[in-house]
């Protein structure tokens, strides 16, 4: 037996493979496909306070090895998650964690006091990073001063394991990452999409009716895996690393540079059941290695001389 | 059931013209859940410019054969990759996906009015419907005479008319236009084609108080409701064409 489980602070995680945010719906439209509850995690669809209806469409584009994006954070609202969803999605035997965001600091913190009363959910994830809404999301994640004053007051509400989902679309995530420990988060989650576009000729006009979106899927894994590196060499607190996943090879760079535990998440899109194969994966290459604990792949080559 | 992943056998890939080819394939499990109006998401490998799965409706199935057809036009890199497939490759699917056309009933006067690919899940929906022992009228619009393929298959499950854009066979012109919508009353229509068709087809069925049923092809990524990328404008709000559609009813949309 190998030892898969790793903790942020006192809550405890199985394993180390949780789902993205946007990618995995409620996990229940999983529920066909795999028992769910295999994984160490998973991260419900980006909520806010009030409902809403998200970007007109086209909001999707394939791009070589990945896809845009602008979906825009469409979803029902807190009060619809509280009655319909959670009493779903609470008896999932894993951490379960919402995935948090606003247009004003005052929703942030409305919605982490809302999240924080619900006692099946440990964790919430602060999404500040978000390219497709036009107010909030990335914008408080690429500004260091608004990054800090959210991150800040929602820390003030919000007792349980906080995990702030940083922006790749800054000139250092390292001092995003900083702010983030410095401000009380337990942990960091990085990278959300990157800012990309994509036109289509023959119509001689954007693919997105937005025209930018977010860039996720395996063409941006190499700029994810630099950045996790970076700032697990600069925090302390754990850091769950994304982008571009599709496999346990994949899963274990993100590792062995720093990262405690990794999100799936486009991979999901084209395999249902990436995430557990993945899982599967690394508990492979452990035994192959003979390797007993998780934790001894997290940050190796930062360790070693490589 | 349910959805599910799995790997199936190309039994054969039948080239009708140079832009439209079906490939059937072997069931491992029954198919009894596949109902009309549904699609499969299709794994395309050997590319990184098809990432995403390609989705498709389900064309035709034998539940005795368990066995099944899918339906493509070449319209991209992904669907040119699947036309090389041959009888022994593998594909990978997601299925079944989606919403159905609600099959009528024996005494209700329908047609089905399909626009080139758009033809591809009228066949089985017409098919459940001779099972209930109707047989529907089938419009079908082609650009010209030479991407007319399938109609012999359409014949055994109901009338068939032909438009072609050119004239070339049947009325000319499009699907609206045919004087088969002048001479007879319909209690439900169901279509699939070009938007611009269908739009057309659900103005005629709005003017006159028609049940009407319509499939979307929106682009999506995931095909089961999760990435949000293939919504519909509704009067319901925003809604995924893999969940809550491909089919819609009329009424459900801001068209």
């Amino acid at each position: 037996m190998v030892n898969l489980g790793f903790s942020i602070g006192d809550l405890y995680f199985k394993n180390p493979v949780l789902t993205a945010s946007g990618t995995f719906g409620n996990g229940t439209e999983f529920d066909d496909f795999f028992d769910v509850s295999r994984l160490g995690g998973i991260l419900l669809k980006g909520t806010t306070l009030e409902n809403r209806e998200g970007n007109p469409y086209p909001r999707m584009a394939e791009t070589p090895s990945g896809m845009l994006n602008s979906v825009g954070l469409q979803n029902k609202g807190i009060d619809y998650f509280e009655s319909e969803i959670y009493p779903k999605v609470k008896n999932y035997d894993t951490n379960v964690i919402v995935n948090i965001n606003g247009s004003y600091i005052d929703d942030y913190v409305s919605l982490a006091e809302r999240i924080n009363s619900l006692e099946n959910i440990p964790a919430a994830e602060l999404n500040i990073s978000c390219p497709n809404v036009k107010m909030g999301g990335m914008a408080f994640g690429t500004n260091p001063v608004s990054a800090r004053e959210v991150i800040r007051e929602v820390r003030k509400v919000y007792r349980k394991k906080l995990i702030v989902k940083l922006s790749p679309n800054v000139t250092s995530i390292i001092e995003f990452a900083r702010i983030a420990e410095d401000e009380g988060a337990d942990s960091v989650s990085l990278i959300n999409t990157l800012l990309g576009m994509a036109i289509d000729v023959s119509k001689m006009k954007p693919s997105l009716a937005t025209i930018t979106g977010g860039l996720s899927g395996p063409a941006v894994k190499p700029v994810a895996l630099r950045m996790v590196w970076q700032v697990a060499n600069a925090v302390k607190i754990p850091v769950i690393g994304m982008g571009g996943i599709m496999t346990a090879t994949d899963a274990l760079e993100f590792m062995l540079a720093g990262a405690s535990a990794v999100q799936v998440g486009t991979a999901s899109f084209i395999d249902p059941q990436a995430s557990v194969k993945i899982l599967e994966g690394i508990e492979n290459f452990m035994i192959q290695k003979g390797i007993t604990d998780i934790g001894e792949i997290v940050g190796f080559i930062n360790r070693k001389s490589v | 059931m349910g959805k599910r992943t799995e790997d199936l056998i190309i039994i054969e890939n039948k080239h009708l013209s140079p832009e439209f080819f079906i490939l059937e394939l072997s069931g491992k499990d029954n198919l009894a859940d596949f109902r009309p109006g549904q699609f499969v998401q299709v794994r395309v490998e050997g590319s990184p410019e098809t990432f995403l799965r390609r989705p498709i409706s389900i064309y035709d199935v034998d539940f005795v054969k368990n066995t099944f057809k899918l339906f493509f036009q070449i319209a991209g890199k992904g669907t040119s990759v699947l036309s090389k497939l041959k009888a022994g490759d593998s594909l990978n699917l997601i299925y079944p996906l989606g919403t159905s056309f609600t099959v009528p009933e024996k005494n209700e006067k329908v047609l089905l009015v399909g626009g080139g690919v758009g033809i591809a899940p009228l066949l089985f929906l017409g098919k459940c419907m001779n099972e209930k022992g109707n047989i529907p009228d089938i419009l079908l619009g082609f650009r010209n005479s030479e991407r007319i393929v399938e109609v012999d298959q359409f014949r055994e499950a109901g009338k068939v008319f032909l438009t072609t854009e050119d004239g070339s066979v049947g009325e000319k012109g499009f699907v609206t236009n045919h004087s088969l919508l002048l001479q007879t009353k319909y209690d439900k229509i169901f279509c699939c084609g070009p938007e611009s068709m269908m739009k057309s087809v659900a103005s005629y069925c709005r003017k006159n108080s028609i049940f009407c049923e319509v499939s979307l092809e929106n682009l999506m990524a995931c095909g089961f409701g999760v990435c949000l990328c293939c919504v519909a404008d509704t009067v319901r709000g925003n809604l995924c064409s893999c969940i809550d559609g491909p089919v819609f009813n009329l009424n459900d949309l801001k068209w």
